[in-house]
């Protein structure tokens, strides 16, 4: 009890810790350092919700873009005022009824949220009694159609056009836009963590070890699945509606599957059902997007200087992946969480953590 | 419509729909085998329709040697990219083998936007393919008569190795129980390599096909045929060729048909294999052709 206590105190001295780095950080850093920043809080909220489908759970969806393009969308027609919706939808003019919408950006950032769900739940009633490859590519299909949906639907979205001109985060928000990104991403961690230590997320890594055994022992599939891939929606729907006010402009073309690779190699590179471990892997992600920038630029050795080669960062991105893949199958951490006692006394306890990482 | 109009519409479905059906007998096969959805089939197909390229106008060779080459190549490139990306994960997890999977079509592509360069390329068309037939009032252009010709002779040399050869024989051994096929004495990895040989085969007589119709190399081009391939093997049931085939061509027809009766849904063509698959799992699961399993406990 004693020692639970202590932690919960470490835990919160950590938060606050982190809070304090981010009002500095937002002071400080220029813009291009903390949009990175902020992508990586996004990242994580998107990168949890897609862990709880995949890692926890372990069904394989591959539908994240879809959920991320439904969330993306709702918030920038809620918070768009209406001269700039005027202005967007040059071609064909919105639908009355969201003409004159301006919503504050919390709320719309829930609605974003419960919208994806809401069509999570709906994709997710026929195409969960699938198994994994069939799911995976059924999943694959509906983000597509959605997107396919979102191009031709001029009225509501601007078809291929986009939207451009979303509130962005340094002049609409009440506050910097590093506590929403990260703020959400906090909240979904600690979201994240209760049920994963709750009944549910028992019930939930049972499926994924052994659906039959788990169906035997009386957890219900369906009801549970369900749970998993509605959740999963919503977080990628908040992830989403993030994304598009921090980039500001936003298009189908936006929510191609390389969308949803992308959020996938941050859940296996963290370790497949591992809240750390993908936290972890979107920090990372992120910030070795950014170093790797350096490859398409011209480099100057000193004695010899190399043209820029543009699209090389992604060769090596898309190399060194591979090699994760291939040769550290359980991710940096495995199924492995934090903890506290690897502060208190690390020798032991991680040594343990990284023999037992489990795949 | 007239008869005439919907014969023409007809010809175009049909050649599509066996250059899906190429395609789809490649990710059947390798599925049959590895149980393995290979993401990268779509970017073989590229590498292919690259190497053609290549051949005809950097090496300059006449347009039936720079076939020849991309097959032969490309047949090489899928048996290295299973040695490289799936043969040290075989006794993973599933989901590990599919993540490699996405993996390496993505570095394909990257890889060949830096070395073909991201800008569309026009393909060189020898005369040969670019003639035109008027048959009544339906116009053909004579590629669309080669295309299911091939298709057919390929599809008969296949149907022939996988039922009449000892390999073959060992194929659907392998298919059947990798593990029994091993104790009976089958060097798994020599079929598994030559599964993939002949998958990356078809895909550059596909790409090789698809590019005389279609005149226009980027290096995304994989992407969309090769996921509506997949669908379309999906469709007719994975793991038989019949089943490709069959699905190959609804979905060609298909695509073209919806364009042809409801021209207000051209926007929604390519979202209509989607849909094809969705409706096709809830109802057969197991696709047109495949056989049911049963989960054991």
């Amino acid at each position: 009890m004693k020692k639970n206590k202590k932690k919960n105190i470490m835990t919160l001295i950590a938060l606050l810790l982190f809070i304090g780095f981010l009002a500095i950080a937002d002071r400080i850093f220029d813009s291009y350092q903390m949009r990175i920043i902020n992508l990586a809080g996004i990242y994580v909220t998107l990168g949890l919700g897609l862990n709880l489908i995949n890692g926890f759970t372990g069904l394989f969806s591959l539908g994240h873009a879809g959920f991320m393009a439904v969330g993306a969308y709702t918030s920038a027609i809620l918070t768009m005022s209406p001269e700039l919706k005027e202005m967007n939808f040059f071609l064909k003019p919105i639908m009355p009824f969201l003409a004159n919408v301006e919503w504050p950006f919390f709320p719309a950032l829930i609605m974003a949220g419960l919208m994806a769900a809401i069509v999570g739940a709906l994709i997710g009633a026929p195409v969960l009694r699938l198994n994994d490859d069939y799911l995976a590519i059924a999943t694959l299909g509906f983000a597509e159609i959605i997107r396919v949906i979102f191009t031709n639907t001029q009225t509501l979205t601007n078809g291929a056009l986009g939207l451009k001109g979303l509130p962005s985060f340094n002049n609409s928000f009440p506050y910097s836009f590093v506590y929403w990104s990260w703020g959400t991403a906090v909240v979904m961690i600690i979201g994240m963590v209760l049920l994963i230590k709750s009944s549910y997320g028992r019930a939930f890594k049972a499926i994924r070890e052994n659906e039959i055994a788990a169906e035997a022992m009386g957890i219900s599939l369906f009801k549970h699945k369900m749970m998993a891939f509605v959740i999963g929606s919503f977080m990628a729907g908040m992830g989403g509606a993030l994304l598009g006010h921090l980039v500001g402009t936003i298009d189908p073309l936006m929510f191609r599957f390389l969308m949803t690779f992308n959020i996938v190699l941050i859940v296996v590179l963290g370790g497949i059902g591992s809240i750390t471990g993908t936290v972890i892997g979107a920090v990372v992600v992120t910030v070795m997007l950014e170093v790797l920038r350096v490859l398409d630029g011209a480099m100057d050795f000193g004695f010899i200087q190399i043209q820029g080669i543009p699209g090389l960062r992604m060769v090596v991105f898309s190399a060194l992946l591979m090699i994760v893949i291939i040769f550290y199958q359980r991710g940096l951490m495995g199924t492995n969480e934090f903890r506290w006692e690897w502060v208190t006394s690390p020798k032991k306890t991680l040594t343990n953590a990284w023999n037992n990482r489990k795949a | 419509m007239s008869i005439q109009t919907f014969m023409q519409h007809m010809v175009n479905g049909i050649s599509l729909g066996s250059l899906y059906a190429l395609l789809a007998i490649g990710y059947t096969m390798v599925y049959g085998i590895l149980r393995l959805i290979n993401f990268a089939h779509g970017d073989i197909f590229m590498i292919g329709t690259y190497i053609a390229f290549y051949g005809m106008t950097a090496f300059l060779l006449p347009w039936w040697a720079a076939f020849i080459l991309a097959l032969v190549l490309t047949a090489a490139f899928g048996i290295a990219l299973e040695r490289l990306a799936y043969r040290p994960l075989r006794r993973s997890p599933r989901i590990s083998i599919m993540i490699s999977a996405i993996g390496a079509s993505f570095l394909i592509e990257n890889l060949a936007i830096v070395l073909f360069g991201g800008r569309p390329k026009a393909f060189p068309i020898a005369p040969v393919f670019a003639k035109i037939f008027k048959f009544g009032g339906v116009s053909v252009v004579s590629i669309q008569l080669i295309i299911p010709v091939v298709t057919l002779i390929f599809l008969a040399i296949l149907v022939y190795i996988v039922n009449h050869t000892k390999t073959g024989m060992a194929m659907r051994a392998v298919s059947k129980d990798y593990e029994a096929a091993r104790l009976m004495g089958i060097d798994v990895d020599i079929i598994i390599t030559f599964t993939f040989g002949m998958g990356s085969l078809l895909a550059a007589v596909g790409g090789v096909l698809w590019v005389l119709k279609y005149p226009q190399l980027t290096p995304l081009m994989g992407m969309m045929p090769g996921l509506k391939c997949f669908i379309a093997a999906v469709v007719g049931g994975i793991g038989s060729i019949k089943g490709a085939v069959v699905g190959g061509f609804i979905l060609g027809l298909g695509e073209i048909m919806i364009v042809a009766l409801l021209p207000s849904l051209t926007g929604f063509r390519d979202a209509f294999a989607f849909v094809l698959l969705i409706v096709i799992l809830l109802v057969k699961p197991s696709g047109l052709m495949g056989k049911t399993t049963t989960e054991k406990v």
